[in-house]
């Protein structure tokens, strides 16, 4: 895969905007650490719903599984957790820097590893769903999953469990986070960048517009599809760990698995940028989020009736989302062309 | 005269309407047979038994002296054996090289394997197949632009690109505008001499059926009716009753 000048200075724009955003407007560095969780989420959720065909509307379901393990880890390593958790926050912890890390690091690597076997544990119940019924049976788990964690003493139940605070300067800390998920941003990008130029994308997007044909082709679709749930989880996993330690406090219907909050944009933004594509989902986030965020600046008491109206608007009549709006308009930018030579000619010529 | 396919006395049932009554018939390994019958005698269902998309009710289905009754449609794909669809399906979002490159054989592809990249020869030989049905210049489209001839040919090479032992076609010219029509038998039969594949044909189009299989069964009534060479066929008067609704 050889990467063109313009791709290149690109890639280069955006890492340069992306390191310098936090130190120059400090202000809003909340908000810019939300939008590399959309982007993640954006591409995640790509990857099933966009590439492979398969509209999940549960995918939250590992962002929370990952927070939660993570927490657990954390917690454990120091602490009974059902102790910890019983107290409500009346034992506070104090790690030192290197204890914060390690728990950190440790339970990150538990909950992306914890969210794959999930997903593999999983997909043997919803992939024998098609269609909506997948979408309504993924949905099904995500809010089971809200309502189970919230009725489970051991790790707090409803009233959630307080983690570690970053040890430091309050500022260092939100830079950590930013840099933190900008970094699990880039890695879940160029991954999913790889594997699309792959057999396995090719074999995706084959599930994708007539698995029938591709299971007569001889394809074994459910590894395939295992495989996919697997590596959105993964990601999901390691963002739902940094998530609940950047928020410090984690509950089950609002944080963990916070379908309406979450849950649902996964699918807005990445129909909106164009699903299907690599680029899409990442300016599908970004617009969104800029969207939401003016929303609850300027028409505070109408932000959820101003972005319930961005869904309907994208669901009914920009279901292609901008790039495939672009691809239809400008095919041939897309290499999609007649090329009237012959294989022979070509060949002579190459 | 070795059978590639062997089908014994299978019977399939759709609620009360009987598709398959008791069949049976041979597939002649390296030939061309074909399979006739007036719509809803029960052509397209006997395919979908054999490539495992349904379960039979009775009756045994082997394939290279190996019982595939049991097995699903990948694991028949893997095998070998490969069907062409009625209402043609192909990759529609994908372009042309696209839909080539991922129809390659699935039989020995690893773990490993489905995380690289195409390698050069199949690039090639995925060029040249879209080359020998005519559609080397339309590569780059998406192969849902494409017209339903056109499809049909990507869905034939595609199928080639698979390399597989023997082919079931379900009704390859329908749809073809008929000055087409010689140069896809051409081709058929080429796929055939050349690439050693063994071809099943439902073909309701008698010009091209009589021209490309060497035996032919006819079903009527969702029971075998005949079976025999072109010529045979052509003057049996069940066979002609049946076409003609005597019945």
């Amino acid at each position: 895969m050889s990467i063109s000048r313009r791709t290149l200075g690109l890639y280069g724009g955006i890492a340069i905007a992306s390191l310098v955003a936090p130190f120059v407007f400090d202000n809003y560095i909340s908000q810019l650490t939300v939008l590399w969780v959309m982007v993640l989420f954006a591409i995640t959720w790509d990857a099933m719903g966009g590439q492979m065909g398969y509209n999940s509307l549960g995918n939250i379901f590992f962002f929370g599984a990952g927070m939660y393990i993570s927490a657990v880890v954390q917690i454990g390593l120091h602490y009974d957790v059902a102790e910890y958790t019983a107290a409500y926050g009346a034992i506070k912890v104090d790690f030192t820097q290197a204890q914060y890390h390690v728990g950190l690091v440790l339970g990150t690597i538990v909950a992306a590893l914890g969210s794959v076997a999930l997903a593999v544990a999983l997909s043997w119940v919803v992939f024998g769903l098609r269609g909506p019924y997948f979408a309504i049976g993924t949905l099904g788990i995500a809010l089971a999953a809200g309502e189970l964690v919230g009725a489970w003493e051991y790790v707090g139940a409803g009233s959630g469990i307080s983690l570690p605070v970053f040890p430091g300067e309050p500022e260092v800390g939100e830079r950590f986070f930013y840099f933190a998920f900008f970094i699990a941003a880039v890695l879940s990008f160029f991954f999913f960048r790889w594997l699309y130029g792959t057999r396995f994308g090719l074999a995706i997007n084959a599930i994708r517009d007539d698995e029938e044909k591709a299971e007569a082709m001889g394809i074994r679709t459910m590894r395939y599809k295992t495989i996919t749930w697997s590596l959105s989880a993964f990601f999901l996993g390691i963002c739902g760990s940094l998530f609940g330690n950047y928020n410090i406090f984690i509950e089950p219907l609002e944080v963990a698995f916070a379908t309406v909050v979450f849950g649902i944009p996964m699918v807005v933004m990445a129909l909106l940028g164009g699903k299907g594509t690599l680029w899409g989902p990442v300016i599908g986030a970004v617009l969104y989020h800029v969207i939401k965020e003016a929303t609850w600046k300027y028409f505070l008491g109408w932000q959820w009736v101003a972005l319930g109206l961005l869904i309907v608007v994208t669901v009914v009549f920009f279901q292609q989302g901008i790039m495939g709006w672009a691809q239809d308009k400008w095919p041939e930018l897309f290499g999609i062309e007649v090329e009237e030579d012959s294989a022979e000619g070509d060949r002579e010529a190459a | 005269m070795a059978a590639m396919i062997e089908v014994r006395n299978v019977s399939k049932a759709f609620g009360g309407v009987q598709a398959n009554r008791s069949i049976s018939l041979d597939v002649a390994k390296g030939k061309i047979t074909g399979l006739i019958g007036p719509n809803g005698s029960g052509k397209t269902t006997l395919f979908n038994s054999i490539v495992g998309y349904h379960p039979i009710d009775e009756g045994s289905i082997k394939f290279e002296g190996k019982e595939i009754s049991k097995l699903r449609v990948p694991q028949i794909a893997r095998l070998g054996l490969l069907r062409t669809f009625q209402q043609t399906r192909i990759y529609g979002k994908m372009n042309c090289i696209k839909n080539m490159l991922i129809s390659v054989p699935h039989r020995s592809m690893g773990l490993i394997e489905i995380f690289g990249d195409h390698s050069a020869q199949e690039l090639e030989k995925a060029e040249h197949l879209l080359e020998f049905v005519g559609l080397y210049a339309k590569r780059k489209l998406l192969a849902g632009d494409l017209s339903f001839g056109q499809q049909k040919l990507l869905e034939f090479a595609m199928a080639l690109m698979n390399q597989p032992r023997i082919l079931l076609l379900d009704e390859p010219t329908a749809g073809i505008n008929p000055t087409l029509i010689n140069g896809l038998i051409d081709r058929l039969k080429r796929a055939n001499t050349e690439f050693g594949i063994t071809l099943f044909v439902i073909e309701h189009n008698m010009r091209v059926i009589m021209n490309l299989a060497e035996n032919i069964y006819c079903l009527a009534h969702s029971e075998l009716l005949a079976e025999g060479s072109p010529e045979k066929i052509q003057k049996d008067k069940r066979v002609i009753d049946a076409y003609l609704g005597a019945h």
